[in-house]
C-alpha cells in the first residue's frame, strides 16, 4: 500500500493510547504487525516528563508515526498543532481532526477543508478524518489530500460500519485514491468488512487497547485485516435473494 | 515576571522564550512550543521575547488514537 509515496506493508494502523500499560503497548504494536501508530501532542510538565519516556518507547518499536490533531475543534488549533507535530516528530504526516460535535466527536467538515488545504500548502501530507460524503470527500481533494479517512462509526463506539451504502459508492467513486477506514471499528469482523469492500486499509485504537486481551486482539486484527484484503483481491460472488442448490440437481436419484 | 505555562502561572526571569523553558526545567527535552497560539520553531525560541501575561503552550509526544 502506498501512501503519500511511501509503502506501508501492513493496513492495518494503530493508535497508542489508553493501553493498560506500555509495555503491553508496545507488545500490541508487535503483535499487530503495523508499519504506521499514530500519536498526539499533549502538554508536557517540566519536571515529570511523560512525555519522553512514551516516544521512547515509540522510538523503539520501529514504526512510522502519524501524528494527529485530536481534540482541535478549530482550524487555527488544529493547524497549529500540526505546526509542532511536524517539528517533534519530524515528518509532514498529519491526521487530521477537526471536531465539530462534542458528542458524536464528528468532523467539522468545513473546518477540515480548510485547515487541509492550508497545511497542504505548507507542505502536510494529510490524512483527514472525515465522514463518507462525496463531496466533502471531492473538496479535500482538491484542497490537497492524497488519502482519505472516513469513519466507520464516531470515535470510540465500536459499532462499525455504519453505513456501507455510503461507504461503498465513496470506494466506487475514488478507486485510485487510499481509503482507510479511521474509527468506529469495534470487532475484527468490522475490519474485515471494510477490507471487503474494497478499502485500503483500517486506523482503530479503541477496539485493541480495551480488550481483555489487547495484544492478542491486536494479532487477531491483524489476521482479519489480511483475510478481507484477500477476500476483495478474490472478487466475492454477487449475493441473491432466491436460493440456488449448490449440489448439481442432474443426476439425482429417483425413489418411488 | 508571571507568564502562564500549560494554563499554570509561573513567575520567570527569563526575557526569551528559550530562557523560559530552561528556567522551567525543560532543558533538552523534546518539546514544541506556541506563544500566545501560535507556534514558535525550536531555532526561534531564543530570539522571541516574552512579556508579562504571556501565554505558553509546551508540548510533547503522547499516547494517540
Amino acid at each position: 500500500m502506498n501512501l503519500y509515496s511511501v509503502e506501508v506493508n501492513s493496513r492495518l494502523l494503530l493508535g497508542t493510547s489508553q493501553y493498560p500499560s506500555p509495555a503491553i503497548l508496545g507488545n500490541a504494536v508487535k503483535a499487530s504487525g503495523a508499519d504506521v501508530v499514530t500519536v498526539s501532542l499533549r502538554r508536557e510538565s517540566g519536571k515529570s516528563r511523560s512525555g519522553q519516556d512514551f516516544w521512547a518507547l515509540i522510538q523503539s518499536l520501529g514504526v512510522r508515526v502519524l501524528p494527529n490533531t485530536a481534540g482541535c475543534h478549530s482550524v487555527k488549533e488544529a493547524v497549529t498543532t500540526a505546526e509542532m507535530a511536524r517539528e517533534i516528530f519530524g515528518t509532514n504526516w498529519i491526521k487530521l481532526e477537526v471536531i465539530g460535535e462534542a458528542d458524536t466527536l464528528q468532523p467539522d467538515v468545513f473546518g477540515l477543508v480548510e485547515a487541509a488545504r492550508r497545511l497542504s500548502v505548507d507542505g502536510f501530507e494529510v490524512f483527514p478524518y472525515t465522514t463518507e460524503d462525496l463531496v466533502v470527500a471531492e473538496r479535500l481533494i482538491e484542497a490537497g489530500c492524497r488519502v482519505l479517512m472516513p469513519w466507520g462509526a464516531p470515535i470510540g463506539t465500536g459499532k462499525g460500519l455504519n453505513n456501507i451504502f455510503g461507504l461503498r459508492a465513496l470506494r466506487a467513486h475514488f478507486p485510485n485514491v487510499p481509503l482507510v477506514i479511521d474509527a468506529g471499528i469495534g470487532l475484527p469482523s468490522h475490519a474485515a468488512a471494510a477490507m471487503e469492500l474494497g478499502y485500503d486499509a483500517v486506523l482503530l485504537n479503541t477496539a485493541v487497547a480495551k480488550a481483555g486481551d489487547p495484544v492478542a486482539m491486536a494479532a487477531a486484527f491483524a489476521k482479519a485485516i489480511e483475510a478481507g484484503r484477500s477476500a476483495f483481491i478474490a472478487g466475492p460472488m454477487e449475493p441473491r435473494d432466491m436460493a440456488a442448490p449448490s449440489t448439481p440437481v442432474i443426476g439425482k436419484a429417483q425413489f418411488g | 515576571m508571571w507568564v502562564r505555562v500549560n494554563g499554570a502561572e509561573h513567575e520567570v526571569t527569563a526575557a526569551t522564550l528559550a530562557e523560559a523553558l530552561e528556567q522551567l526545567d525543560y532543558d533538552d527535552a523534546l518539546v514544541a512550543t506556541a506563544l500566545n497560539g501560535c507556534f514558535v520553531p525550536a531555532r526561534r525560541r531564543g530570539t522571541t521575547p516574552i512579556a508579562e501575561g504571556d501565554s505558553i503552550e509546551v508540548l510533547a509526544p503522547k499516547q494517540g488514537g
